[in-house]
């Protein structure tokens, strides 16, 4: 039998019901997440991923969002547990850090008060083995003194310091699932690395799965081994990283690709843009949802959406003309 | 030996803990000293509030003690607010009644706080409640604040207790509303999500740690309501709706001063000072507080 993966959605749906209507924010997104390896998932603003995030942490307010499909997790479909079943999972099993670690503390409590809440939350520990376990959180994190720092409030810490504060308090109770949405957008870029190194490093440490969710393909890049691309609440690509940037099947992702500056790049050429905007989701295209900003479209995509195709490298791409554009260009680089 | 590492780290955590806290402690009395509204404020109401605790010591007349042959004295060296009608000490009397006063103002703080605070938080955080109570807070607060008041202390008959429950129904609602308003906005600060998404139960993310962050305006509201309350319940027992007579407080006097206001005039005077004095205070004390706690004047300040 092949080994049920760590995380599990499939045809997840996430409606929320608006005054204008239901809005399907999440349409049919289906991928996984192994214990160990690290699953980007990419897209413009607006494109679901963190949606999808929050779908999986049940964090949306449940009376106005309906899902569908299935969210399983170690054999357990998350949306049909209850909302105690669900908190325990939460911080304990499956934890999230957020994009904005300006806001993700609580101004009027020292850090190490948050972070022992959260393991006195899940574990019957004392309060001082919560600190002792705490300070050790925070130096996996590689924060300098922690058993100073314990006691500072959040504003003593600059924003680095408090993503770093936001993980040790995320990982305290060692979960075998990591939702990182947009972790390092907020920081400056010498952070950012560094913060993705202690995301890897502690996810070789404690064997998580971690769902990077994101819209840097430059952090793709550099931690992940499996991206998902989404557009307008579908997954539209999925592949392994080197294959996504060297050889991406879907128009949409050789856009993104392209508009990433080169270091050895022709410095006055102007950066290639996906023209137009994302649709509104009240207003979703009828045939392939990238069609009225894709240069390949035509007629078909217009009027019939495309299902999600396996390669024949075993990667995923909802396009109708991925072969012909592969064959297309593959003869343009060849002539020139 | 890894035991005594921890036992060490621990000593040395505590050490760490107490120091910082005296040190925010400092930093926040130096604060409060620099600032002179609240410095002037809190000097009247620590003054008004020793003169009501040491009242027997101060004046050796009772505030019930009737002499005939006293009727309306002007101030003098032995009654120095002068007597009343029914030859009573009105600085006793005047003393006396800072005691129901303040005591009064104080209750219906302490209620009104309470009460307002847990109405406000659960209807920030829950949608469906907060229609309900918000709509019952609105009820409330259409009524002009004495008419309810009296209302209130007329089906419940005139007591000091009475004329607590009857403000703090008037005054509840107000506070309710400042508490909601700044839950609401904490309710949607990332680390409220932060917390659900670690599993934290709502009634620990209410009462733990919207809470804290709410205190501030809640404390300043509540110093207003404390101004009010002794205001209205001036008024009341001004109308004969407070305090029952001989019990003397500081509408009551002002009351039985009414009559006789052209011939004797120290009568109203001196509660009359008593109650702009306390309201003063107590108002210079909030702002105080104010600008000491909301983080938003502090910037000007510095």
């Amino acid at each position: 039998m092949v080994n049920e993966p760590l995380l599990n959605v499939k045809e997840l749906k996430t409606i929320f019901s608006t005054e204008k209507g239901p809005v399907t924010a999440v349409d049919g997104v289906t991928f996984h997440v192994d214990s160990g390896e690290t699953v980007g998932i990419v897209g413009e603003s607006g494109c679901g991923k963190s949606v999808t995030a929050e779908s999986i942490m049940r964090l949306l307010n449940e009376q106005t969002t309906k899902y569908e499909g299935a969210i399983t997790y170690n054999g357990k479909n998350l949306l049909h547990l209850s909302k105690e079943q669900m908190r325990k999972i939460r911080g304990n099993e499956i934890s999230m850090i957020f994009q904005d670690p300006m806001t993700s503390l609580n101004p009027v409590y020292t850090i190490g008060n948050q972070i022992t809440e959260t393991i006195m939350i899940h574990q019957k520990l004392s309060k001082e083995k919560a600190y002792v376990k705490a300070i050790e959180m925070l130096e996996l994190t590689g924060i300098p003194s922690p058993e100073k720092r314990i006691y500072e409030y959040p504003h003593n810490l600059s924003g680095g310091m408090r993503q770093r504060v936001m993980i040790a308090m995320a990982l305290s109770c060692h979960p075998s699932l990591l939702i990182a949405d947009e972790p390092t957008t907020a920081l400056d870029v010498t952070i950012q690395a560094q913060i993705l190194d202690v995301i890897s490093d502690l996810k070789k440490e404690l064997n998580m799965g971690v769902m990077m969710i994101t819209h840097d393909l430059g952090v793709v890049a550099e931690v992940c081994s499996r991206v998902v691309v989404m557009y307008l609440g579908q997954v539209i690509e999925e592949a392994d990283v080197d294959t996504l940037f060297f050889n991406p099947k879907h128009p949409y992702t050789k856009g993104l690709l392209k508009s990433i500056p080169k270091l050895d790049g022709d410095r006055n050429s102007k950066l290639h843009v996906v023209e137009g905007t994302v649709p509104s989701l009240d207003n979703i295209p009828e045939g392939c949802r990238f069609a009225p900003r894709c240069a390949y479209a035509d007629e078909l995509c217009l009027n019939r959406a495309p299902e999600l195709e396996t390669t024949d490298e075993g990667n995923k791409v909802r396009c109708w003309h991925y072969k012909r554009i592969f064959e297309e260009e593959g003869a343009n680089a060849t002539t020139s | 030996m890894e035991g005594n590492v921890t036992v060490q780290t621990n000593e040395l955590f505590l050490k760490k803990k107490k120091e910082m806290q005296k040190e925010r402690r400092n930093l926040f009395i130096r604060r409060f000293l620099s600032n002179k509204m609240a410095v002037i404020g809190s000097i009247i109401l620590t003054f008004l509030g020793l003169t009501a605790i040491l009242a027997p010591v101060l004046t050796s007349f009772t505030p019930y003690e009737m002499v005939a042959a006293n009727r309306l004295q002007p101030p003098s060296a032995e009654h120095w607010f002068g007597t009343d009608n029914f030859g009573r000490d009105i600085f006793s009397r005047v003393l006396y009644g800072s005691q129901v006063s303040l005591a009064v103002g104080l209750s219906v703080a302490l209620a009104t706080s309470i009460i307002g605070m847990v109405v406000g938080l659960l209807a920030a955080y829950y949608r469906l409640l907060d229609h309900i109570l918000m709509r019952i807070c609105d009820g409330l607060m259409a009524f002009p604040a004495i008419l309810l008041a009296i209302a209130i202390v007329a089906v419940l008959g005139p007591h000091p207790v009475n004329v607590v429950i009857a403000l703090t129904v008037v005054k509840s609602p107000e506070v309710a509303r400042v508490v909601r308003s700044a839950a609401l906005v904490i309710k949607e600060q990332t680390y409220i999500e932060a917390l659900k998404a670690q599993g934290a139960s709502a009634m620990r993310i209410i009462f733990m740690h919207i809470t804290p962050n709410t205190v501030s305006p809640l404390i300043i509201q509540v110093t207003y309501v404390f101004a009010i309350a002794i205001i209205i319940e001036a008024a009341l027992s001004f109308l004969g709706a407070g305090i029952p007579a001989p019990h003397p407080s500081w509408g009551n006097i002002l009351y039985d001063g009414k009559t006789v206001i052209f011939s004797a005039w120290w009568m109203t005077i001196f509660p009359g000072i008593c109650i702009i004095l306390a309201v003063l205070g107590l108002n210079l004390f909030g702002d105080g507080l104010r600008d000491l706690l909301d983080p938003h004047t502090n910037k000007a300040n510095k």
